[in-house]
């Protein structure tokens, strides 16, 4: 065999919906290769393997983990599978009625479509109460014959969903097996096994979109799996989770709603981690794509979780996820003076087909990126993707009609203005994270990624008041990156509704050993290398007669004496919480405990992010490219352009500057100035 | 260096003064105790100008309803410092007053003056929905009341902080007079927590960019969204529109009330006139005019959606809301039914539109609240009120079908979830489903309304209160679109089932253990002639249960096979028929 001759690596794969970025490491030499190749829309596994395929055979890798965004398309444009319901009486449109909302505040327009239709909503006679009592133990019989209809009706995958199953799931587990018997595939799964939290309609919602991926996530592995093995590929084969950690492709077909910011949350893993290694352990990411902008919040190194996230309306998905705040403002964003004459830009977007007018693709509504083109900020002779060249002509006429001419700016004015718009729309966003959440942006560095997003850090360190900004050394792959360092981690959620007067310590403790070690085996069973195991728990509580929560992490861990949890811990850690969140505490008033939240972490050998940087030997005479008019602060200033890869570590550079490489461009405004550290990452601050 | 016209400053300056409200909205929801607020938002946060009190910016996420009427509640607070009241920093008012720029009693208003330099800013404002003020009815939705006082106490505007000082007595009235003083203590810390947020992140963006910058930018909000209204109304056809429609009862007498529209379109004007309304009712259904000038204002949000939200909208528009009809009433009228009057405003609004500008028109949004709460005693002894608000169907509209299952135009609230009132309340809910045949029939139809089957478990069972409508009068359709269902509501007796004289406004009710109450709401009204429904619609919505066959057959004309798809011969046929 050839293995021997090839150096065992690990590669990330990040499949997105233009291009499929590729970071392939060997960890023994420390070496490292990225590649970026189209994506193929509808068999992305060909994609896959073509990317996979330019680091030479595919045999001789160790390990590949892949962030992917199947299962968010099939959410998304509602291709998943067909879904059959057997819930409680009364209950079979709970998932069809959500929590009562609309699309929007203003305009009562919009329908909505559930995961599962009405037809293959079943109900069986049982029912359990709030306090766990079984009121109605569940009739097997009609389980059955419920079970027998779906499957007449061509249902791909099947959901029990009974009301209060948190609370006692018996009933559901009887269902599910008595199902089993009779489901002709393993696309089935009860309620309390995907949430066993209280709230029927997100905990239905998760339930049913969990079972619409099964089928979908499960072929698209399968068909990944069958293309590695007849490559020759015997190594381990992992996803990323929303959770940033990485999962075993066997919980990925169990539970695929867990897929389903896959990507974007390798990309804020890898971006923690550069943040980390470079010494600027608080940083707001910024990944700015074709129509949207996507920022999440890194601080002390850690990137924040939520508890949920909602795909499109009504389609809510209850499990913890990076924390990721998306506008929709891109490069793709329309540009345009609305009837009372002030300028927008976004939400409404061209996308990338057809794209800024400058891609000449047919859209004449002038875009984000046309301004950047037209400011001279990005090279228009350079190819982009598979574009040759860009039309600056058709950027500038566009923005002269639609916009120049309105508001009675000259051309110039004009894109700056747009760019101005977009500036503070994102400048928005990175608020919406920090300062709303009682973050102090002089603290933070912004990190670009994605294209475009290192464009437009100047202006939003001075937008916002950052502290400046950090550029990874490859922005394009950052999420390709993020695969191969991520940890491997399985999260759990138990509702208790716990008074914290009086609690029984040691039953709490018994519970978070149970569940401690439930999502420590499911870590352990991954099979990737891992230093250590890390069991964390984290409780919701609230004063009674509250039904919000703060988060409340507990300084306790599993040992073999189980947590050590005391209420004492409990009450001391919840007043730190409430306290940060907000001004006052409430004495006098109960505290209760809503929910148990349990992570386990195996800790993946730290990668060393040194590799990355620029070879010994480069030059600075060597990195510079000459000079272009770029037009900036409402004059045109002679810009000194670099090629940003060729600069060594501990240069300096000056603004104006405008950095190139493959896969980003990066503005330095007047008055910034940035130095290549030692990882190769450009550090801009002012000067 | 900042002119009027500088749209870059203006447009970043719109988000960051958006952004301080909706973090407001956000601290209260999520510091708030009832669910009434961090639940269903029943709360709003603006910032209001100084001398006149109007709405300069508010947050998007609050109730739409309290858009329009807070600013009516800053001028109550600035006519008594125009009266010679002190007005310094530090001070907030607090008051619930209805007649003066309220809404109805529970909703509690915070009013803080905010000093730049010694000279007033502008306001802060803050109101939430409190769970109980007292009054003859746990959660204050007295379908009897005939005066104020049988609705909850009332608060004129005073000063709960004095220069920074708290004045804990005031606390002490209020907490004297509530079935639930420790609920609305929390929410109270809720809003003073907005509030104090709201003052440092304004003064953060004034020491970044100046009180002259803000200020010129905020008249620039105002003349931008006036000249925005009088565009979207100058390209409506000018005319004169009328539109009527009715509440059932005033929840005394069993007599429909009028509520009546001439709506005038002359250039880029409009006029709103409501003369030939009902006049004043003894029952809870009046309104104060501040609160029907509201109510029209969240109508026109809803059909130019993308007017920004604050003053300048109202410019273009003259109210004739006279004194003499129950949309104009002032104290001591009872208000607490005020949702349900506001609802058919909108709808008269929404009715008139229909044929001004059918493209922009859709069927009568259900247009109910249902107040309903089972109050009693636990098992433990301890009380309890369930207070809720419940769903029903969207009305048809010109791009597609009524959403099932929507909330009110005056609300952005969600429902709490059946787990949650399950584990709250000694109770348990028995449906908790769509309802079939209840949307309006259209070539879009409307959404479905709800059923919703609660039974009682506490020993004690529980008294139920109700106040609701569109019991006699269902949601209309537009341009052709039918009526929704009505709404409905049965309570077990001893005797058997009954419904209520006055339909959906009850205040007197007891069920036992084991008993139960069933509402079912009505759906959104259709949009255009239900023969012109695709037929594959009508028979995937009789396959989901949405419509009966028979419905099918007999209002929409389509008939279908034995399997449930369409029968285009039989179809056509039906449909060629005259109406």
């Amino acid at each position: 065999m050839t293995a021997t001759s090839t150096p065992k690596a690990v590669v990330g794969v990040d499949v997105g919906g233009t291009f499929t970025d590729l970071f392939w490491f060997d960890e023994a030499a420390k070496r490292f290769r990225t590649a970026k190749v189209p994506s193929q829309r509808g068999d992305e596994a060909k994609g896959f393997i073509a990317g996979l395929s330019t680091f030479g055979p595919v045999a001789g890798l160790s390990s590949i983990v892949h962030g992917t965004t199947v299962g968010t398309n099939a959410l998304l444009e509602r291709k998943g599978a067909r879904v059959g319901v057997i819930t409680t009486p009364g209950f079979r449109d709970a998932l069809e009625m959500r929590r009562r909302d609309r699309r929007q505040t203003w305009g009562l327009w919009g329908d909505f479509t559930p995961a599962a239709s009405r037809d293959c909503r079943l109900e069986v006679p049982e029912r359990t109460l709030a306090d766990g009592t079984i009121r109605t133990a569940v009739d097997l019989d009609a389980v059955r014959a419920a079970t027998r209809d779906l499957v007449g009706k061509g249902c791909e995958a099947l959901a029990i969903i009974f009301i209060n199953a948190y609370a006692n799931p018996q009933n559901e587990r009887a269902a599910l097996e008595a199902a089993r018997e009779i489901w002709p595939n393993e696309h089935i799964a009860c309620s309390s096994a995907i949430l066993p939290e209280i709230r029927e309609f997100e905990r239905a919602s998760t339930t049913a979109l969990n079972a619409t991926l099964q089928p979908v996530v499960g072929s698209y592995l399968g068909r990944l799996e069958d293309a590695l093995a007849a490559d020759g590929f015997v190594g381990r084969f992992h996803i990323v989770q929303s959770n940033g950690g990485v999962m075993s492709t066997a919980t990925a077909r169990r539970l695929p709603v867990r897929t389903a910011l896959s990507g974007p949350a390798a990309g804020v893993i890898a971006a923690a981690a550069i943040a980390r290694a470079a010494g600027h352990p608080d940083i707001i990411t910024g990944d700015l794509g074709g129509t949207s902008f996507d920022v999440s919040l890194i601080a002390g190194g850690q990137a924040a979780l939520a508890a949920q996230t909602t795909i499109d309306f009504g389609m809510v998905i209850r499990t913890p996820m990076i924390e990721i705040t998306t506008i929709g403002a891109g490069g793709g964003s329309i540009a345009r003076v609305d009837a009372g004459g002030l300028l927008e830009v976004g939400p409404e977007s061209a996308g990338s087909r057809p794209g800024p007018v400058c891609y000449g693709q047919g859209n004449t509504r002038p875009t984000l990126t046309d301004a950047n083109l037209v400011l001279g900020r990005i090279d228009g002779s350079k190819p982009l993707g598979t574009l040759q060249r860009l039309d600056v002509e058709a950027a500038r006429a566009a923005i002269a009609k639609e916009i120049a001419e309105p508001l009675g700016l000259d051309v110039m004015a004009a894109a700056e203005a747009i760019v101005k718009i977009a500036n503070a729309r994102m400048a928005g966003a990175i608020r919406l994270v920090s300062i709303e959440r009682g973050h102090d942006p002089s603290r933070f560095m912004a990190m670009p990624f994605g294209g475009g997003g290192a464009l437009h850090a100047g202006a939003l360190i001075k937008e916002v008041g950052l502290k400046g900004a950090l550029v990874p050394r490859f922005p394009g792959v950052t999420s390709a990156l993020g695969c191969v360092i991520a940890d491997i981690r399985h999260d759990g959620v138990q509702t208790l509704n716990l008074m914290l007067d009086g609690l029984d310590a040691g039953a709490l403790d018994t519970r978070m050993v149970e569940a401690g070690r439930e999502a420590h085996a499911v870590v352990a069973d991954a099979g990737l290398s891992v230093e250590r195991i890390d069991v964390l728990y984290e409780l919701d509580m609230h004063y009674l007669g509250q039904t919000h929560t703060v988060s409340v992490p507990l300084p306790v861990t599993l040992g073999a004496e189980g947590t050590g949890v005391t209420a004492e811990i409990i009450r001391e850690a919840f007043e730190a919480a409430y306290g940060a969140a907000f001004s006052r505490l409430l004495p006098g008033i109960p505290v209760r405990i809503v929910t148990l939240r349990s992570a386990a972490i195996g800790r993946r050998p730290a990668f060393d992010l040194a590799a990355l940087a620029p070879e010994a030997g480069a030059s600075l005479t060597d990195a510079r490219r000459g000079a272009r008019q770029v037009y900036l602060d409402g004059a045109w200033h002679e810009t000194a352009i670099w090629s940003r890869l060729d600069i060594p570590v501990g240069s300096w550079i000056e603004g104006p500057a405008i950095l190139e490489q493959p896969d980003a461009t990066i503005l330095l405004d007047p008055g910034l100035g940035a130095e290549v550290d030692a990882f190769g990452n450009l550090v801009i601050v002012r000067s | 260096m900042t002119t009027a016209l500088d749209p870059v400053t203006l447009a970043v300056l719109k988000g960051r003064l958006e952004q301080i409200a909706n973090e407001m909205d956000a601290t209260l929801y999520r510091s708030a105790f009832n669910p009434i607020i961090a639940e269903a938002h029943d709360a709003c946060h603006g910032l209001y100008h100084a001398t006149t009190g109007d709405t300069l910016v508010q947050g998007t996420s609050g109730l739409p309803i309290f858009v329009g009427a807070m600013a009516f509640a800053v001028r109550a607070v600035i006519a008594r410092v125009a009266a010679g009241a002190a007005n310094q920093p530090g001070d907030t008012w607090l008051f619930n007053d209805p007649y003066e720029g309220g809404t109805h009693l529970n909703d509690m208003r915070l009013v803080r003056p905010i000093f730049r330099d010694g000279e007033l800013f502008c306001w802060l404002a803050s109101v939430g929905h409190w769970l109980d003020v007292g009054g003859n009815v746990p959660g204050n939705f007295n379908a009897r009341a005939t005066e104020s006082f049988q609705e909850g106490f009332r608060v004129p505007p005073v000063k709960l902080i004095r220069g920074g000082e708290f004045q804990p007595d005031i606390v002490e009235i209020l907490n004297a007079n509530s079935r639930l003083p420790q609920s609305n203590w929390g929410d109270l810390n809720g809003q003073l927590n907005a509030l104090d947020l709201g003052e440092q992140r304004l003064a953060a963006l004034l020491d970044e960019y100046g009180v002259e910058t803000v200020s010129t930018a905020l008249d620039g909000f105002s003349a931008r969204a006036e000249a925005l209204m009088r565009a979207e109304i100058a390209a409506l056809p000018d005319g004169h529109y009328v539109f009527d429609d009715f509440l059932d009862n005033d929840g005394i007498s069993d007599e429909p009330l009028k509520i009546a529209l001439d709506l005038t379109i002359a250039g880029d004007a409009m006029t709103l006139d409501f003369s030939r309304s009902a006049p004043p009712c003894r029952g809870p259904l009046n309104i104060a005019y501040s609160t029907a000038v509201a109510c029209c204002y969240v109508a026109l949000k809803h059909i130019f959606p993308h007017v920004p939200a604050n003053a300048g909208v109202l410019k273009p528009i003259t109210f004739i809301i006279p004194e003499t009809t129950l949309l104009g009433v002032k104290a001591p009228k009872p208000v607490g039914g005020y949702t349900e009057t506001i609802l058919r405003v909108i709808d008269t609004v929404f009715g008139a539109f229909a044929s001004i500008a059918p493209e922009r028109a859709n069927g009568s949004p259900y247009a109910t609240i249902n107040a309903l709460s089972l109050a009693g005693h636990r098992d433990d002894g301890g009380r309890y009120v369930m207070f809720s608000f419940f769903g029903g169907g969207l009305g048809g509209n010109p791009e597609g079908d009524g959403l099932n299952h929507g909330n009110n135009p005056i609300s952005t609230a969600t429902i709490p979830p059946a787990e949650i009132l399950e584990a709250a309340y000694p109770v348990m809910f028995t449906q908790w489903a769509l309802r079939p045949d209840s949307a309006g029939p259209g070539r879009h139809r409307g959404g479905c309304g709800a059923i919703y089957e609660i039974e009682a478990l506490a020993a004690g069972g529980a008294d139920v209160f109700l106040l609701g409508e569109r019991g006699k009068f269902p949601p209309f359709g537009v341009v052709g679109g039918q009526a929704a269902a009505t709404n409905r509501f049965i309570y077990d007796t001893a005797d058997g089932p009954k419904s209520p004289p006055l339909v959906t406004k009850i205040a007197d009710i007891h069920i036992a253990k084991g008993q139960r109450v069933r509402l079912e709401s009505p759906g959104g009204g259709g949009y255009g002639p239900p023969r012109e429904r695709e037929p594959a619609s009508v028979a995937r919505d009789v396959a989901n249960g949405y419509v009966s066959a028979k419905a099918a057959r007999e209002i929409y004309r389509v008939a279908l096979d034995a399997s449930g798809a369409v029968d285009a011969t039989a179809t056509a046929a039906l449909r060629s028929e005259a109406p």
